[in-house]
């Protein structure tokens, strides 16, 4: 079977089942690049589900990676909560304003309807546009922000931490409206063809929670979360560390984890060997400065460090590639992909 | 190990914890013994630069930090009220958040460095070209800028060509995820330094100040 040429979802499935595929999978997190590929701004790409689709497959032909990935932007589960958006030329939308001004305001939060949210239907659009394309060939990976960690956009990260120690209630209560959002939210994606969806929980990291916090809080939320998925999650921590908190994350159920580029990709994969498969840790900051050969000799050091044996999947560290990321720097990562990434 | 260094860490371990009565009660007993500010220098000072470093080795959290850096804002501001001669009020310091919402880094530095008896001019959220303006009016001779997008970062180097077109010699210490995963990046925004932590941020004003009084 490694001799032959694998479809991506093939090769994928193989990986996650801990079993060596034809050559290593790799995910390009491309989300703005659509646009310079269809010569539109940023605002003007994601206003329209046929545009990011298009883009998507533009993408995938030029570098060949394994996944399509139909996020629009993070900050869209902020808008659907109500909150403002941020738009910028060369850059990801943004959160601005959170929508919760005090915590009182948590007592008067509302679920959004995932079909009645413009920015959470356009998504769907694009993810069932892309299944149309793709069929079962290529893995669609749908977003979902964690319920625990989404609150850095709802209110401001201090706010948040202050809710955290000293409101326990006003916390429970965002906790159980998020949830709701939440499982909604990665169900439709389900249903519109979502593969997997990748639950971000940046929260997650012992870098920004407390591990004792973090257990009796944003795990369990991620336990019951994932529980009511209607289909395979992925969990990630942004760019934070994963290390001290991974073996406990595979045990929510999530059949694949992000790695930060600041943890140590051998140590990781050795912790989640059989169990999970690692995710990473290419470094999205670092990759703008990366000449080819930087860039090829990135990919073989990720790919010593984590590949044997499957349950690796070559991909960034952050879950999005900045737009300052050149073409050259993609297609150098994709070709070292190509030459060094095979089994046998 | 010394007695001063024990102290620091007691006082540290106790803000990790949230233990906002027992470590006032150090600080008190710490004043009894010296001038505010002496006192602040040798307790919170290092308690702060020891719960950066347990941040950067992965065994404190950056939500420990902030509520550390939070409680020991407010115990200094008693001691050393802000309009106090004893803080350290020149050469003039200011600090922004560069064209994002995400203010806890800014936060967490401004705090740090007000409980390490520094008084700041804080300017919120602002664009490069207003930041540069303000710095320009206010005549600041030190600007601590935070960031966490990557588009956010790079804006710095319009900041340090305005700074430089207008005939200002303002030190710039850059902060924030982008300078963490890219050591390089604060040489090619132009700015003098980098702070990886708040405890790292104090230390970069502390050296600015020092190269200014040269």
């Amino acid at each position: 079977m490694s001799n032959a040429e694998m479809t991506s979802m093939e090769r994928v499935l193989t990986t996650l089942s801990h079993r060596e595929p034809d050559r290593v999978p790799f995910f390009l997190l491309l989300t703005m690049h659509g646009a310079k590929e269809l010569g539109l701004s940023i605002r003007e790409y994601f206003s329209q589900a046929k545009y990011v689709i298009e883009g998507q497959c533009r993408l995938r032909a030029k570098y060949h990676h394994d996944c399509f990935y139909p996020l629009l932007y993070g900050a869209a589960e902020a808008e659907a909560f109500g909150g403002e958006i941020v738009w910028y030329e060369d850059g990801p939308p943004n959160s601005g304003a959170p929508v919760l001004k005090k915590p009182e305001d948590i007592l008067a939060l509302q679920v959004p309807v995932v079909d009645k949210t413009p920015c959470l239907r356009r998504m769907l659009d694009v993810i069932s546009g892309l299944k149309e394309r793709a069929g079962d060939t290529v893995p669609i990976i749908g977003v979902v922000i964690s319920p625990f960690s989404l609150p850095v956009m709802q209110m401001g990260f201090a706010a948040y931490i202050e809710l955290l120690y000293e409101q326990p209630e006003l916390f429970a209560r965002l906790m159980a409206v998020n949830q709701a959002f939440c499982v909604a939210w990665a169900n439709a994606q389900f249903r519109a063809g979502a593969t997997t969806v990748c639950y971000f929980d940046p929260l997650a990291s012992p870098d920004m929670i407390s591990p004792e916090i973090y257990r009796r809080t944003g795990l369990e939320t991620a336990r019951h979360c994932l529980s009511c998925f209607n289909g395979p999650a992925c969990i990630h921590l942004g760019s934070g560390r994963c290390l001290a908190m991974v073996e406990e994350l595979a045990k929510v159920g999530a059949v694949a984890a992000g790695v930060s580029a600041l943890d140590d990709l051998a140590a990781v994969k050795a912790a989640c060997k059989g169990k999970i498969t690692v995710a990473g840790n290419l470094n999205g900051i670092e990759m703008r400065r990366w000449t080819p050969t930087q860039a090829e000799a990135k990919v073989k050091e990720a790919i010593a460090a984590a590949a044997a044996g499957g349950g690796f999947i070559l991909t960034d560290n952050h879950g999005e590639i900045p737009w300052q990321i050149s073409d050259e720097t993609l297609l150098a990562i994709s070709e070292a992909v190509q030459q060094w990434g095979r089994y046998s | 190990m010394t007695a001063a260094d024990r102290s620091s860490e007691i006082f540290a371990d106790k803000l990790l914890v949230l233990d906002r009565i027992g470590a006032e009660q150090m600080l008190v007993e710490a004043r009894a013994q010296d001038a505010p500010l002496k006192a602040v220098e040798r307790l919170v000072v290092p308690a702060l630069e020891e719960i950066g470093r347990r941040w950067e080795q992965g065994s404190a959290a950056l939500a420990q930090v902030y509520m550390s850096s939070r409680i020991c804002e407010e115990l200094v501001d008693q001691l050393l009220p802000p309009s106090s001669p004893e803080r350290i009020l020149r050469p003039k310091i200011g600090i922004a958040l560069l064209d994002d919402y995400h203010a806890l880094g800014k936060t967490i530095v401004c705090a740090a460095l007000r409980a390490s008896g520094y008084e700041l001019c804080d300017y919120g959220r602002l664009t490069a070209p207003e930041l540069a303006k303000r710095i320009c009016r206010d005549e600041v001779k030190i600007v601590l800028i935070s960031t966490l997008m990557l588009r956010s970062a790079l804006q710095i180097k319009q900041v340090k060509i305005l700074l430089v077109a207008a005939g200002s010699a303002t030190k710039i210490i850059v902060g924030g995820a982008p300078f963490r995963f890219d050591p390089e990046l604060w040489k090619e925004v132009g700015a003098d330094a980098s702070g990886n932590n708040a405890a790292e941020a104090v230390r970069a004003v502390a050296r600015c100040v020092e190269e200014l009084a040269q």
